[in-house]
């Protein structure tokens, strides 16, 4: 069903948060970048991964785009309109066509209401989706989409199962029938089994409703499997992205290949045998992203091109941070096709590597 | 979409017998809760009783209670008179149930009123934060920061010459105290409701409930108040105990109500002197009105706050 | 990576001091340990015997599906189960001999104080709202070793940074919803280690993590434990992370410990049908698969677990045995225990 009719798109979005201090009277005395010039498409009926380090915007990203933070600056298109530029009556708009799914099943769903209140919540925010007498049908229906027994309606969530709930997220996230889901890790906190059940009852939802979705998570395995294109980031920025199987099986990104070496894989005689790209480095601080390339200050690559050039005297007196060429400190690489790959990267010396079958 | 997964979890739950469809929601499951609880009833029955007894004292007694015979003091109990004879003489069963009335009014004015104060301001101050919070924030450290004593002495002596249109005469001796006791007790309920609604606040179903589109109001009543309730509700009775002892040190200071009026405060006080002095009664009677009066409030505020949470239920 | 803990203070040998105590007896052992909650349903078989035992320097892992008492098991070691509704119902939690069950409340606090720490599952409600993380780590070298306001300040910061918390001295000051996920989850693990325990109890400690980050704290866990022959505990359903790092395995369903072993060896050839169907479940990064397998059916209902093995209504394997005979944890093969009927059957048969 993937078309390349794009329902969403966003456009050199940027979300800073100020870091304060002072108790009463606060100043302002810097800017967690959290999301800083991020470009995405989501097409209709298809899943878009979002992969990353933690820390590196994802969540910030995904509350932006549901409305739950206002962006700094950048355009967010549903449909070709611009949300951001919406007033109140716009957004409540824009809300019923891009819902959200909570990593957390367990904090997500309000304890002290009922299954049959959490999912029908939408219905009495935005009276006019279903006509009042028509309501506890559509509940009914949703909960029967999801695989629940309907009949559960006056339960509360206490009494399910971690998968169970997250299913109860997912009907009360399709309860205004909207185009587009975005799902915040919504499988992270679930067992393998259970995370199984979530992910086919999301294609199955997808195949039949023709969703769209934003699929954050950070088990590359799952992502893999779920998703049609993927999005590599690294601190607010988008290092690189892709058809899935470009992505795993031809990275040219030095972090996104890092990122899938270090998979765990499920198979113990493997162990220490695995040829994984250790980071080293210290994550920087999003507040004082490094200059160039926010990637540089661990970046193996940019210290092998280094190497190559350097002096021994150099080498001794160079703090490990600091070895990378200067173009890698310099400029900003921008996301762009490269030579040697078929798709988006953003790195000046973008080179094919595969990680995934090296062992 | 009929995914054999799904179908067998749905065949899985179908095996635990379901009990017949109704009606629920958080209220309507919480009073169903409570009907069904002992000590409910009998608290609810206790509670009853006392409000009856403080609100329409001369349906429980035709004795004067300020007809007092001197020569009668602290004279044991006799037929008519179920509870003997305050130290100055007066009829002590006519004095429990005309004393009640001041002590329960008072309190549970205070209550409502720091409930309603308090609770507006936290819910305000944890929500929006900011501005908001600081400026409600200061104001409870202002407020803290002003002794009791000195604060009611000076309030209490101001409302003193004031005539209040309307209200009766019973009433006009409490309400000054109401309104002191107001404006110093709603801080600690606001700092209270402040922290639980800052916990709740930035809770994942919130944002949910947010990112769905519902307004502020929505958020604060429906999602972010009931989970505040729970520690709020259990301090009701405790304030409410706690306002009815606070009653008496104002009225022993002959700020709160004065002799001649009557309250379990006053009369808990005088009793004191008699206690070790061969007239226990004096001080367990009334002391038992207000143990069994505070010990009703507890028992309800618990089971409100158990019913309140479906996890107890 | 260097790893700096606070020494000063740590191992006064608390322990030492307690009836039962060995220097030879194992780190830590759990023998038939029960656990059940008086809920208005009726009573809730949460753990429902399990054994294990765990040496110095050794990992061990424990999986089993969402609500077969991994956390359960794990706050009953710490002590810190709510009671009620919960009651350890039978059973003994021995740490170096001595049986903490039978210890007192003043003394149990002790020994989480000195030897046994946990990274809890739930990272957020974990945290207080209303304090800073700074504050929150720093209250434990404030109460349990004295030190000043300053130095526990610096404290915290050094754990943060050791925990890769980006401009950590930046951060100290910042409340727990300013923080990302991941981030809250490595400021738990600080918490953890920061009093330099002899058990570290880790309660999906990466669940939130990057692969790279959880790289970096699975490797920072091992250090730490080679460094000071640490036990530890790790409960997860990251079957990869149990096949990079875990020694043994202890696999739980309904309750119950269903499979023990050496990791190699399970994973090669479980004895369980159980671990095989969940072996199988695990999504695969290297193939884009078409559905994911999924283990179908529910585990029981833990307030009516039905008679015989509690895995037959779910199990391809089950025979009429396996309805009315509760099967017991037995040995199959030299080092290996499984609660199965057909244990050997079972290992013997193909897994992939
Ligand atoms: N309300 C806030 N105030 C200040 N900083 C914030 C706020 N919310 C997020 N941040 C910061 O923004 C950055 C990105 O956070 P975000 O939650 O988007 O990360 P993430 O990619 O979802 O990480 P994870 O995988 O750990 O969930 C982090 O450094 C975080 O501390
Ligand atoms: N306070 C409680 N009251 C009643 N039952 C409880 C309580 N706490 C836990 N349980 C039950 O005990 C069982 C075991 O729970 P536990 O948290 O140990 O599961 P788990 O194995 O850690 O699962 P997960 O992988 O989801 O964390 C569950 O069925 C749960 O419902
Ligand atoms: S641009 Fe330089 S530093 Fe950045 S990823 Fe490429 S090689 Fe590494
Ligand atoms: S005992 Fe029977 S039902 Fe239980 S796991 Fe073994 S084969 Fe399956
Ligand atoms: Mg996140
Ligand atoms: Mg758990």
């Amino acid at each position: 069903m993937t078309s390349t009719e794009p329902v969403l798109q966003v456009e050199g979005l940027v979300k800073h948060f100020p870091i304060r201090s002072g108790i009463v009277f606060k100043r302002t005395v810097g800017q967690v970048k959290a999301v800083d010039g991020v470009d995405i498409t989501l097409n209709r009926g298809e899943t878009l991964g979002v992969v990353g380090e933690s820390g590196c915007g994802k969540s910030t990203l995904a509350k932006l785009l549901v409305g739950l933070e206002k962006p700094t600056s950048g355009a967010i298109r549903v449909r070709g309109e611009d949300v951001t530029r919406l007033g109140r009556s716009g957004m409540r708009r824009l809300r019923r066509n891009v819902q959200m799914v909570f990593q957390d099943p367990y904090t997500s769903l309000n304890p002290r209401m009922t299954v049959g209140d959490i999912i029908g919540e939408p219905y009495r925010i935005h009276p006019d989706a279903v006509p009042k007498s028509g309501r506890r049908a559509a509940v009914r229906e949703l909960i029967d989409m999801v695989g629940l027994n309907p009949d559960h309606i006056s339960r509360y969530p206490h009494q399910f199962s971690g998968g169970q709930r997250q299913r109860i997220g997912i009907a009360r996230a399709l309860a205004l029938k909207p185009e587009i889901l975005i799902c915040d890790e919504p499988v992270s906190a679930l067992d393998v089994s259970i995370q199984g059940q979530v992910i086919n009852l999301l294609e199955e939802l997808q195949d039949e409703l023709g969703l769209s979705y934003l699929f954050i998570a950070h088990d590359l395995s799952v992502v893999r499997h779920i998703a049609d294109r993927v999005a590599v980031m690294y601190l607010g920025k988008v290092a690189e992205s892709g058809e899935e199987n470009q992505i795993y099986e031809h990275p040219m990104h030095p972090y996104t290949q890092a990122l899938l070496s270090a998979v765990p894989v499920p198979d113990p005689t493997l162990r220490g045998q695995r040829d994984e790209i250790v980071l080293e480095g210290d994550v920087p601080s999003p507040a004082n992203p490094p200059s160039g390339c926010r990637f540089r200050t661990r970046c193996f690559k940019a210290r092998a091109e280094w190497a190559k050039t350097a002096t021994d005297e150099q080498r001794k007196n160079t703090p490990l941070a600091e070895q990378a060429p200067d173009v890698c400190k310099q400029q900003i690489p921008v996301l762009e096709i490269r030579e040697g790959g078929a798709h988006p990267s953003a790195c000046h010396y973008a080179q094919e590597r595969d990680v995934v079958h090296a062992h | 979409m009929s995914s054999d997964i799904n179908e067998r979890v749905v065949e899985g739950i179908d095996e635990e017998r379901e009990r017949p469809q109704r009606a629920a929601g958080l209220w309507r499951d919480a009073i169903r809760d409570l009907r069904k609880r002992p000590t409910v009833i009998i608290s609810l029955l206790i509670i009853l009783v006392v409000l009856a007894i403080g609100f329409f004292p001369s349906l429980f007694t035709d004795v004067d209670p300020k007809a007092c015979d001197i020569s009668r003091n602290k004279a044991p109990a006799e037929p008519g008179h179920p509870f003997g004879f305050s130290h100055e003489g007066c009829d002590y069963f006519a004095q429990t149930v005309y004393g009640a009335g001041p002590s329960v009014q008072l309190s549970l004015m205070v209550v409502t009123g720091t409930l309603i104060v308090g609770g507006l301001f936290g819910i305000l101050a944890g929500f929006y934060g900011g501005w908001v919070d600081v400026l409600f924030s200061r104001a409870v450290d202002v407020f803290n920061s002003i002794p009791f004593l000195l604060g009611a002495i000076l309030l209490l002596t101001m409302f003193r010459d004031i005539q209040m249109p309307f209200v009766g005469a019973r009433l006009q001796a409490i309400i000054p105290a109401v309104i002191t006791l107001i404006i110093f007790g709603w801080t600690s309920t606001m700092r209270l409701v402040r922290a639980s609604v800052i916990e709740a606040r930035n809770l994942d179903y919130v944002h949910a409930a947010r990112s769905l589109g519902a307004s502020n109001a929505r958020l604060m009543f429906r999602h972010i108040l009931p989970n505040a309730v729970a520690p709020v509700v259990s301090l009701i009775p405790l304030s409410i105990a706690g306002m009815i002892s606070v009653e008496a040190t104002l009225s022993f200071l002959g700020l709160g109500v004065r002799k001649p009026e009557i309250t379990w405060g006053l009369m808990i006080d005088d009793a004191t002197k008699w206690f070790v002095n061969g007239y226990p009664m004096l001080l367990i009677i009334p002391s038992a009105f207000l143990i069994a009066t505070v010990l009703a409030f507890v028992l309800l505020g618990d089971a409100i706050r158990d019913a309140l949470d479906p996890k107890l239920r | 990576m260097t790893v700096e803990l606070d020494r000063q203070g740590s191992h006064n040998g608390y322990v030492e001091g307690l009836p039962g105590y060995r220097d030879d007896a194992p780190l830590l052992e759990v023998e038939d340990l029960q656990v059940e909650f008086h809920t208005r349903d009726g009573v809730a078989r949460a753990v429902n015997g399990v054994d294990f035992s765990l040496r110095a320097g050794e990992t061990l892992a424990v999986v089993g599906e969402s609500g077969s008492g991994k956390s359960v098991t794990a706050q009953a070691i710490m002590g810190i189960l709510e009671e009620p509704p919960a009651r350890v119902a039978g059973g003994e939690i021995r740490f170096r001999g001595v049986d903490l069950l039978k210890l007192s409340a003043e003394r149990r606090r002790r020994i989480r104080a000195n030897h046994v720490a946990m990274v809890f599952q739930d990272a957020l409600s974990a945290l207080n709202p209303v304090w800073t993380v700074g504050f929150q780590l720093g209250e434990l070298f404030r109460k349990h070793r004295g030190m000043s306001r300053k130095d526990a300040r610096r404290r915290a910061v050094e754990l943060l940074d050791m925990v890769r918390i980006p401009a950590a001295a930046q951060r100290v000051d910042e409340y727990p919803h300013q923080f990302s996920g991941g981030m809250r989850q490595r400021v738990m693990i600080a918490m953890a280690l920061a009093l330099d325990p002899e058990v570290l109890i880790a309660d999906e400690p990466t669940t939130a993590l990057d692969v790279t980050v959880q790289a970096q704290i699975m490797r920072l866990l091992s250090d730490i434990q080679a460094e000071r022959h640490m036990g530890l505990i790790l409960i997860t359903h990251d079957l990869g992370v149990v096949a990079d790092v875990a020694d043994d395995i202890t696999v739980m369903y309904a309750g119950r410990a269903v499979e023990q072993a050496n990791v190699r060896d399970t994973f090669a050839s479980p004895a369980h049908p159980y671990t095989k169907a969940l072996l199988r479940s695990i999504p695969r990064l290297d193939v884009k698969g078409q559905r994911l397998e999924v283990i179908a059916g529910l585990p029981p209902v833990l307030t009516d677990i039905p008679p015989g093995c509690a895995f037959a209504p779910r199990c391809g394997y089950a025979q009429d045995v396996c309805r009315t005979e509760r099967p017991p944890l037995s040995t199959v093969t030299a080092g290996r225990s499984a609660a199965c009927h057909f244990a050997s059957e079972v290992m013997t048969d193909d897994v992939n």
